[in-house]
Formats: C-alpha cells, sequence, structure tokens
C-alpha cells in the first residue's frame, strides 16, 4: 500500500463518500490515521451504526479486496489462521510407500509434507500473503473467547504469521485491518494497545438525515428531516434496543413506498414495528409519541 | 510538541486514563500526520491513539480542552476563533464586530440583559451557531461576574449565568414563536418534535456557556490548576452508593457486559473440558475414509452443566443506592442464566424470581419488586439473621451442588442475631459462596456490621462500590 493512498484528510472524506459512506471528522481521521500508521482500527459501537459498512466502504473506495473473518465462540486458529490438510499429507506418505518404501528418508519425507502445498489458508494468513491490496475485516471480534484473542496479536502488531514448520511469513504489503465489537464484552489490553480505537456511535440528526438521503432513492428533503427527528426522539427513551441507522433506512424506505410525505402521530406508530424490535419496545414508543404530544 | 504532548498525557494518567508507553508513541506518530491547524483531526488523532475506551472519552474531553484551549495561538492549533479573545477587552471588539455584520444592532459594549436575551433567542431559533457562540460569550461576560483569582469553581459562574438567561423561559417562547409559524396547525407530533430540537439547542448553548467558563478559568489560574479542579471520577471509579442520575445510567449499561462475562466464567470448566469419553461408534465410521484405519479417534461431548444461581440481596434503607444497582444486576443475571432464583430481603425475605422473569422493562420489573415483595417482618429494618433464618427454611432445600450463591449486602444487622449457619450449611452444600460488600472495607465490621462473621462461611467477600471492584470479581472467578 503506497504513502499517497488517500491523499489527505478531506480525501478520506469524499472518498468514503463517493461509495455512499457518510463519514463524519472522527471517522475520516482515523481511516486517514489507519492507512498513514499502518495500524489496525478497532470500531465500536452499538449495532447497526456502520462498523462493518466502515471496512467494505474503504475497501470499495480504494479498490482493495476484502477477506473477512467472521468471529464466533470457539473461533481457533485452524479456522483463523491456516490448518495442515493432513489428509493430502497422508495420501501423499502413502503414495511414497508405494513408490518405493526401500528408500524412505524421514527428513526428506517431513520437509516435503510441510510444504506451502499442504497449507490451507484461512482469512488471516491469507490477508498477509496477499499480494494485491486488501482489507481485511476481523468482524465482531467481542465474540472470540478472551484466550482465542492472543492469536490476533502476531498479526496485528507485526504483520506476520508464525507457522512452526514452515518459518515465519511476512506480509508483501500491510494491509488495512478493521476488527468491529459490539462491546459485549471488554477486549484485552494488549489488543487494544495494538489498534486505534473508533467510536461510532447514532450519528447526529443532521448526518443521520444526510444518510437517508443518499440511501434511500426518491426521499425528499423533508421527509428525511422529519424521519431523522423522530428517531432521535425515540432514541432517547430507555429502549432495550434503540433503532440503528440500517432500521432508520429501512423505514425511511417504507414511508417512501407507501407515499407518505408528513409523518402524523397514526402513521408513525403503524409503522414503528420497522424502527423496533420488541414489542415491549414498540408499546412503550407508541405510547410516549401519543401522550406527550 | 513533544514536551506538549508527554504534558498532556501526564494530564490523562492523572486523571485516571491508562496511557502506556506504546500508545504515547503512537500519538506522537499520528500527529505528525495531521495538519496541525486542524483542530479536530488533532483531537481525534490523539483519541484514536489514547483512549481505548468509549467510556473515557468525556474525560479525555475534558483534560483536551483544558489543556489545549490556551495553546491554541502559541502553538497554532486551534481554530480562528481561538484567538486571543480571553481577553475581554479583545472580546468587547470582536463582538461588536460581529454585530455590526448582524445589521448593526446596538453598539455590543454594554448590551442590556434583554437585548443579550433577545439576541440569543433569533440565534436559538435560527439555530445560527456562530451566533449562539458569540452570545454565549457576551451571556458569561454579562451574568457570571467572574474575578480573576476568586476561590470558586466553575459551577458557580455557570450557575449564575444560566440562571439570568432563564433558558426554561426561552424554551416556551421557542416554541410559541415557531408554532406561529406553522399558523397554530401543528400535529402534536410535529410539536414534540419542535420542542426536541429547541431543547438540543439550549443544551448545545449551555455546552457553549461552560467551555467559555472553563477557557476563562484556565486563563486565570493555569492549566494545571484547572484540569486538578475539572477531575471527575471515571465511569468505572463512580461508587454506587453516591451515583447521580447520569452516573447510574452510565453503570446500568456496563452491567449488561458484565454479567455476559459472569456467566462465561462460571461456565468456563466445562468448555476446557471439551472432550468427552471415547465415541467408539463415530470413531469406527471414521475410519473408513482411512481404509479402516481409525487416523481420528472422537469422542463424546460432555454433557454441557448449567450453572445455577442464586442472588440473595439486601434492599432495605441502608443500601438504597446499592440496592438500585443491585437489581439491576439480578435483572441482568437472568437474563445470562438458564436458572436464577432471585431473593430480596430487609428482616423478610421473599422471592422475586418470577418479578423478573416476566417482566420485560426492567423499570417496571424493579418498581414491582419494591412494592409487591413482601420483605418486612417485623419493622423494616434490616435483620440478616431472621431473613436467612426463613431462607434456609423455605428454600434451603433448593440449593445444591451446582447452584453458585451471591449475597449482596452490608451486613449491618442492627444487633439482631446473625444466624451464621445458614451461610455455613450453603457453603457445605453449594459450589461457591460469594458475598459483595457496597461498603468501604475499612468500615467493615465497625458499628453493627457482622461481616467477618459471615466471611468465614464463604468462599470470598469483596468490596463492590464500583463498576470497577465489580468487574476484579468476575475477573477472578475462575
Amino acid at each position: 500500500m503506497n504513502e499517497t493512498m488517500f491523499g489527505d484528510l478531506s480525501g478520506v472524506r469524499e472518498g468514503l463518500a463517493k461509495v455512499e459512506y457518510l463519514a463524519d471528522d472522527g471517522i475520516a481521521s482515523v481511516v486517514f490515521l489507519a492507512e498513514r500508521l499502518g495500524k489496525p482500527v478497532l470500531i465500536e459501537g452499538p449495532a447497526g451504526t456502520g462498523k462493518t459498512e466502515l471496512a467494505k466502504s474503504v475497501a470499495a473506495m480504494s479498490g482493495a479486496r476484502l477477506i473477512r473473518l467472521q468471529c464466533y465462540e470457539g473461533l481457533d486458529e485452524a479456522k483463523a489462521l491456516y490448518e495442515w490438510n493432513y489428509k493430502k499429507q497422508l495420501l501423499r506418505i502413502q503414495a511414497d510407500r508405494g513408490v518405493d518404501a526401500e528408500h524412505e528418508d524421514w527428513v526428506e519425507l517431513q520437509d516435503d509434507i510441510f510444504q506451502d502445498e499442504f497449507l490451507l489458508t484461512r482469512p488471516l494468513l491469507e490477508a498477509i500473503s496477499a499480494q494485491d491490496k486488501v482489507v481485511l475485516l476481523i468482524d465482531e471480534v467481542d465474540r472470540v473467547e478472551i484466550e482465542t484473542e492472543a492469536l490476533l496479536l502476531e498479526i496485528l502488531s507485526d504483520y506476520q504469521v508464525s507457522i512452526p514448520e514452515l518459518g515465519t511469513i511476512m506480509a508483501s504489503q500491510i494491509p488495512l485491518v478493521f476488527l468491529t465489537s459490539n462491546n459485549t464484552r471488554e477486549l484485552s489490553e494488549a489488543l487494544k494497545r495494538r489498534c486505534l480505537f473508533l467510536h461510532i456511535d447514532y450519528p447526529d440528526l443532521e448526518r443521520e438525515k444526510q444518510i437517508v438521503l443518499t440511501k434511500v432513492a426518491g426521499i425528499s428533503e423533508n421527509l428525511a428531516e422529519q424521519i431523522a427527528r423522530v428517531v432521535r426522539s425515540i432514541r432517547q427513551l430507555e429502549l432495550k434496543k434503540a433503532p440503528s441507522v440500517s432500521e432508520t433506512l429501512d423505514w425511511a424506505r417504507t414511508l417512501v413506498l407507501l407515499g407518505i410525505e408528513n409523518i402524523d402521530v397514526e402513521q408513525a406508530k403503524e409503522t414503528l414495528h420497522i424502527l423496533l424490535k420488541y414489542q415491549s419496545d414498540i408499546e412503550k414508543a407508541a405510547k410516549e409519541l401519543t401522550v406527550e404530544a | 510538541m513533544l514536551d506538549l504532548l508527554s504534558g498532556f498525557v501526564g494530564e490523562l494518567r492523572n486523571a485516571g486514563l491508562p496511557v502506556s508507553l506504546t500508545e504515547n508513541l503512537d500519538a506522537m506518530e499520528a500527529v505528525k500526520h495531521i495538519p496541525i491547524e486542524d483542530r479536530d483531526a488533532f483531537k481525534y488523532a490523539l483519541a484514536a491513539t489514547l483512549v481505548k475506551n468509549e467510556q473515557h472519552w468525556r474525560a479525555f474531553e475534558t483534560v483536551f480542552e483544558v489543556y489545549f484551549s490556551l495553546r491554541g495561538p502559541e502553538y497554532n492549533v486551534g481554530d480562528e476563533e481561538g484567538n486571543g479573545e480571553f481577553d475581554p477587552d479583545n472580546l468587547e471588539e470582536w463582538m461588536s464586530q460581529q454585530m455590526q455584520g448582524m445589521g448593526g444592532r446596538g453598539g455590543g459594549q454594554d448590551m442590556s440583559p434583554e437585548e443579550i436575551a433577545e439576541m440569543l433567542f433569533r440565534a436559538l431559533l435560527n439555530a445560527d451557531e456562530a451566533m449562539m457562540a458569540a452570545m454565549a460569550r457576551a451571556a458569561v461576560t454579562q451574568f457570571a461576574g467572574m474575578e480573576p483569582g476568586r476561590p470558586v469553581g466553575g459551577t458557580y459562574y455557570l450557575y449564575r449565568t444560566l440562571r439570568n438567561l432563564d433558558l426554561d423561559g426561552m424554551l416556551d417562547r421557542l416554541i410559541e414563536e415557531s408554532s406561529q409559524r406553522y399558523d397554530g396547525e401543528m400535529t402534536p407530533l410535529a410539536e414534540r418534535l419542535e420542542r426536541e430540537e429547541f431543547e438540543n439547542r439550549i443544551e448545545q448553548l449551555k455546552r457553549e456557556i461552560e467551555a467559555e467558563i472553563r477557557r476563562r478559568l484556565v486563563a486565570d489560574r493555569g492549566v494545571e490548576a484547572m484540569a486538578k479542579t475539572l477531575r471527575k471520577p471515571l465511569p468505572e471509579d463512580v461508587d454506587f452508593m453516591h451515583a447521580s442520575r447520569e452516573e447510574m445510567a452510565n453503570i446500568r449499561k456496563a452491567i449488561q457486559p458484565l454479567t455476559r462475562k459472569l456467566a462465561a466464567r462460571l461456565a468456563r470448566k466445562r468448555k476446557h473440558k471439551r472432550r468427552g469419553p471415547l465415541d467408539f461408534r463415530a470413531t469406527v465410521r471414521r475410519s473408513l475414509s482411512y481404509g479402516g484405519v481409525p487416523a481420528e479417534p472422537r469422542f463424546r461431548h460432555p454433557r454441557p452443566n448449567k450453572p445455577e444461581l442464586i442472588v440473595v440481596a439486601d434492599i432495605s434503607g441502608s443500601v438504597a443506592a446499592f440496592a438500585r444497582f443491585t437489581l439491576h444486576l439480578v435483572y441482568a443475571l437472568q437474563n445470562q442464566f438458564s436458572k436464577v432464583r432471585s431473593f430480596v430481603f430487609i428482616d423478610g425475605i421473599d422471592e422475586v424470581t418470577h418479578m423478573f422473569q416476566n417482566e420485560e422493562d426492567i423499570t417496571n420489573a424493579v418498581h414491582r419488586v419494591n412494592t409487591e415483595a413482601d420483605v418486612v417482618w417485623v419493622d423494616g429494618h434490616s435483620d440478616y439473621g431472621h431473613a436467612f433464618g426463613v431462607f434456609w427454611e423455605n428454600f434451603g432445600k433448593d440449593v445444591n451442588a451446582k447452584s453458585t450463591m451471591m449475597f449482596l449486602g452490608d451486613a449491618r444487622n442492627n444487633y439482631h442475631s446473625t444466624n451464621a449457619w445458614v451461610l455455613k450449611e450453603c457453603q457445605k452444600r453449594a459450589r461457591s459462596v460469594f458475598w459483595l460488600n457496597p461498603e468501604p472495607r475499612s468500615y467493615w465490621d465497625t458499628g453493627d456490621s457482622v461481616i467477618t462473621e459471615y466471611s468465614t462461611y464463604t468462599d470470598g467477600v469483596f468490596e463492590c462500590r464500583n463498576l470497577r471492584q465489580l468487574e476484579g470479581f468476575v475477573d477472578n472467578l475462575a
């Protein structure tokens, strides 16, 4: 990745805007720094605020390939880093025996079966060994156990993978790495220390409006403004799950489809189930919208 | 620059933020790439490298504002409005220029309170941010009555300024004005939204005023002194007993991930012993793909052992603030564990599991517990002994080798008998027994506290006054 991938700060913003991602100052600065410093970015924030989307957009904007590692409980190095294709290795040993069982040299054989050929690359190794530009997205890193987190450390700080039988594989180019976390648990200090930290919260009124305007075709500015305001109002309630940006967008699309131009209470209440996913939340919001108004 | 940054990092550390050496180096590296005139970018660059916890953001911001508010001209880090208008004389001049731009309303030298209010009203109505900032400054000059060297805190000035501005009245006027714009035909929803919009703007104005006061105080007293007075405990250090409403909300948010962690810790053993006995059938089946050689043995999955949790919480007056937190903790726990039984007591004890189970909304649940639970036996003063006695009598048989017990309370027993044998019995039967005490350790066993007597029969008593300690408890639980 060359130095001038993004030009300057405003370049990042414009580039992201081109792929329909509206970054605020914080987001743009951190993405810019990540590229300049060659450091991974840890993105935290509530669900549905565009964490994963950011990584995708950065990939789209820089024309890089996106390699994604979805984390889950029980993820291990065989699935994240690399794995020896031992079935193939077994076959190889057996095939050898058939030809000249007499002159079998163990050392030679060992060298033979621990070769690139028998290595199954998994996302992390793939990102490191890639020759083209890549963006590595490690999604929902808070889902792996704290012990598995350690797997990531070598990659994140030195961009290398050590395979005992093969030696260390260094990255030929430094990939841009994004880690996302929904903050269901505190990540380890070691991991945080290696990353730039970015917290993406729900957007403010103006930005949300812009997002709605960009992403929803055929919406009027007036409606977008109203939507953003209603959503902000709902987010202020104490709910189990506040509406995310993606739910706002869904709601906006629905309203456009229904041909609604001015939201009134009745319409808002009828379409609330798109914004909110818990029955108790819907009831609460509906009550709030009627009573207090 | 180097000195400046290390001073800043030192201040962050003083405020309690954990900043490591590598992070410090990263920050120095980062600011090299940032155009130094761009104050926001500079701030975000520092934040991204130095602050790794969203809850610390506010503390960071305060330190940043204080630390860099005056360095603007000196180091060229600052937006244009940061140029020397901390000096009251210049401010007046600058103000009057602004005024002229507005169409020459008043000379700006001595604006009467009414004029300020009127202009503020216009600014708020039109969401004119530059004007709002200017008016915030004018208001501080006019109302705060700041005197150099006077040893009062910023809140005092803030209070004085806000009292004179009468923002509540302003809000009403704003809404009236805007409803007139709509010719009185505002739908209730629109009105509500409009109100929120104005509330938001007023909130912004308050922040502006606060920042202005802070800037002047820094100018008066110097950075180090100011940073010291503004230092507030980080969210994880806030004492449960003395948490403000806002702090409580933060604490509540943090509980959810903690309970998940607790559940993970308690269920951990079953994870580590992942392999059960050899599964012969599966192994033979597998071996077929290697020509009958059992190259890959298969094992049975061990039956997961589901942790059960029994929570016994004191909700008496002496721990009222802690009890609020306790109930939230219990509610959150209930969502994480398959089997949680919760009990609350004062001098009587009552099971409240069902109140949490069928309740989607935590506030309702807490309300129900506080009103419906039958926890008063005689006089509504804590009586641990009696409560435990009744607990053992009615529910003792449900304590078994799978259960983990958590007692939450300060063990202030009002000199009643302790019935510590209940805990002894519990400890014999249960997998483990823990006690969380919301009092500072130095208060333990003073007065009517009998914590030591109980602690003999637990696997550990933990001081639990803030999130950090609660987290520590969860972490040590292996």
